[in-house]
């Protein structure tokens, strides 16, 4: 019989329809405000600031080695360096702004920087009644802690920690073979 | 005016005291109001004369303007839930307010003319299109009497009136002063004259076997009488149900046939050419915005109601249903359910088929769709009329058997014919 097809075709689409009442895992669509969050592990969109501990300035990770502001591809980073009250530069940026309405969420930034300190955020309400300001990123606004890294991204989280004790260790180790090394020649003196 | 007003409000009383209290006949209440109010206003002069005329058609615009709303509004939910997703969930209580914030939407942009665009020709098709797909509601028996118009020939008439639909949308294609839009015109007007002929031959079996294109009239014939007047109200109901002109061999033929050809005169898909959107941007309404464009999609819906309302009228029974007659009621014709349930209920199961279809179906190709109207329908059309015409002179235990055989036969032949080499040879599309 010729028509067959038509009416196959109208019974998928018949049980899709039907389905879509019955069982929830067919309608993928997430109703956005009560939903509820969605972000995966991998998500992400502007970069932001990790800090150890409870302060966030004296926690900072950022030692303001501008490796990231000269890689960033559209250049939205701007860093300056903090200075004490001699005037000799800290290692530590006193200006961090990030302009989130030119940031393209690239990750550039996290892959060059060296000290574990800048990386992807996936909080994606950023909304803000200024087009210029609200979107210009400040340091207060990049630094989150590493409590919050963990809750977002687990497992980056987790291996950047990883990294930095190991990091940590062979510091210690140099510096005990160094002692070490000192008191040997020491005595011949 | 005070008086007449005072007395006015006065009768509405005796009146309402007088018909209301025993409803007899629920459902003529609608019918009766009308006729009194008609009357009324008959002492009322010009003013009153200018009343009834406007109480037969604003409710007309006003029901099937918020039926094309609901329409929209099951549309888009029901294409939304064929691919898994929810639809429209936000304005109001499952969105049901969607269609009023698309209507302000469409009210608030702007309108835009091109700048070399035939100007009047611009502005006077969507003005155009309303009328035809107003005027075809006019013929469509809503419910026992209700009916704007109810002329002898308004069979005839609404096929006559439909076709300016094919008028206004080239028009719209050619005043706009685009390639888009007039290739959606010219395709429009091909498909919608290639579409009338099976669309009015499939109709006309029903005249035939009627003997009026008074649409009251085929309504009505639609019932078994011996049974509606009995008493029992099983037999009733039966009555009001197993006489639809659909339940024969060829009211079946027919149907399919009229309801397939009436996709085609809708614009809707598969047959959605003129418009399609992933081809020719959207056709005929490519250079449309604002209230122009809501418009054309109006009138697009409205015409959809009218052409399926006329397949309900001549096939699905018009406003005949599972009904029985009150029992307290002593009036012969008394429904208990009002017939305009009936029809309403008709029309939008056809409207969720055609939303169905459209979840379903890919858009033909233009030379599929041509194919399809002069190849198949058409020759299925004119074998069901002839059939029909056999079955008419027959006995009923000759002219099933018969019809169904030959119906099924001619089916399979014309299936056969057009995948045969004999009248479909492959050609060659070169693209320029
Ligand atoms: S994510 Fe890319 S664009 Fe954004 S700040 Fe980092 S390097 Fe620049
Ligand atoms: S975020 Fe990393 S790369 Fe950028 S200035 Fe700070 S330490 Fe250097």
């Amino acid at each position: 019989m010729n028509g067959q097809g038509i009416l196959k075709g109208m019974l998928v689409t018949a049980k899709n329809f039907f389905g879509s009442y019955v069982s929830r895992e067919r309608l993928t669509t997430v109703s956005y405000p009560e939903g509820g969050n969605t972000i995966k592990e991998q998500s992400r969109n502007i970069p932001f600031l990790v800090f150890d501990g409870e302060d966030p300035v004296a926690g900072m990770r950022c030692t303001a080695c501008q490796k990231c502001e000269k890689a960033c591809p559209p250049q939205c980073i701007f860093i300056e360096k903090d200075k004490d009250e001699r005037g000799k530069a800290l290692q530590r940026p006193k200006v961090f702004d990030i302009d989130a309405s030119v940031c393209m969420g690239c990750q550039i930034c996290v892959e060059v920087c060296p000290f574990e300190s800048i990386w992807m955020d996936s909080n994606f309400e950023l909304s803000t009644f200024n087009r210029f300001e609200g979107l210009q990123f400040n340091r207060e606004k990049l630094l989150k802690s590493n409590t919050y890294f963990h809750k977002i991204h687990p497992q980056q989280a987790q291996a950047s920690d990883d990294r930095l004790a190991e990091k940590e260790r062979k510091r210690l180790e140099r510096e005990a073979a160094r002692r070490a090394e000192k008191s040997a020649s020491e005595p011949q003196v | 005016m005070q008086d007449t007003l005072n007395l006015f409000v006065m009768n509405i009383g005796q009146w309402l005291s007088a018909n209301l209290g025993t409803l007899n006949n629920p459902d003529q209440i609608i019918v009766e109001i009308a006729r009194w109010l008609r009357t009324e206003f008959g002492n009322w002069g010009v003013v009153g004369f200018i009343l009834a005329n406007l109480m037969a058609t604003v409710p007309l615009i006003a029901v099937f303007s918020g039926c094309f709303a609901l329409t929209t509004w099951l549309e888009r939910k029901g294409l939304g839930r064929i691919q898994n997703r929810y639809g429209p969930n936000r304005v109001g209580p499952y969105g049901l307010f969607q269609p009023m914030a698309d209507g302000i939407k469409m009210l608030l942009k702007e309108d835009i003319v091109p700048e070399r665009a035939d100007k009047i020709g611009h502005f006077l098709a969507p003005v155009i299109i309303m009328i035809p797909a107003m005027t075809g509601l006019v013929f469509l028996p809503i419910g026992r009497n209700i009916i704007a118009a109810s002329i002898d020939s308004a069979l005839l008439f609404f096929f006559a009136i439909g076709s300016i639909v094919s008028l206004s949308v080239f028009m719209a294609g050619w005043a706009s002063h685009n390639k888009f839009s007039l290739v959606g015109g010219m395709r429009a007007i091909a498909q919608l004259v290639s579409y009338e002929m099976p669309l009015i031959l499939s109709a006309v079996v029903v005249v035939m076997f009627v003997g009026s294109m008074n649409t009251s009239v085929i309504v009505e014939a639609q019932q078994i009488k011996s049974w509606v007047t009995s008493d029992a109200p099983a037999l009733q109901c039966l009555g009001q149900v197993l006489g639809w002109h659909v339940f024969q061999p060829w009211g079946l033929m027919g149907f399919l046939l009229l309801f397939v050809s009436a996709l085609a005169e809708a614009n809707r898909s598969p047959f959605d050419l003129p418009e399609a959107d992933s081809e020719i941007i959207a056709g005929h309404l490519t250079e449309y915005s604002g209230f122009k464009y809501a418009l054309f999609f109006l009138a697009e819906y409205v015409n959809t109601f009218a052409i399926i309302g006329i397949c309900t009228t001549l096939f699905l029974g018009g406003w005949n249903g599972p009904n029985i007659r009150p029992p307290w009621s002593d009036d012969p014709q008394a429904l208990l359910i009002p017939g305009f349930v009936w029809f309403f209920l008709k029309i939008f199961v056809l409207m969720g088929i055609m939303i169905w279809i459209r979840g379903t179906l890919p858009r033909l190709r233009i030379d599929q769709l041509m194919g399809f109207a002069w190849k198949f329908l058409l020759p299925l059309a004119i074998i069901n009329l002839l059939v029909a015409g056999c079955f008419y002179h027959m006995e009923w235990y000759f002219g099933w058997p018969f019809s169904i055989l030959i119906l099924c036969k001619s089916y399979a032949i014309v299936v056969r014919l057009n995948k045969s080499k004999l009248v479909n040879s492959n050609r060659t599309y070169t693209y320029a």
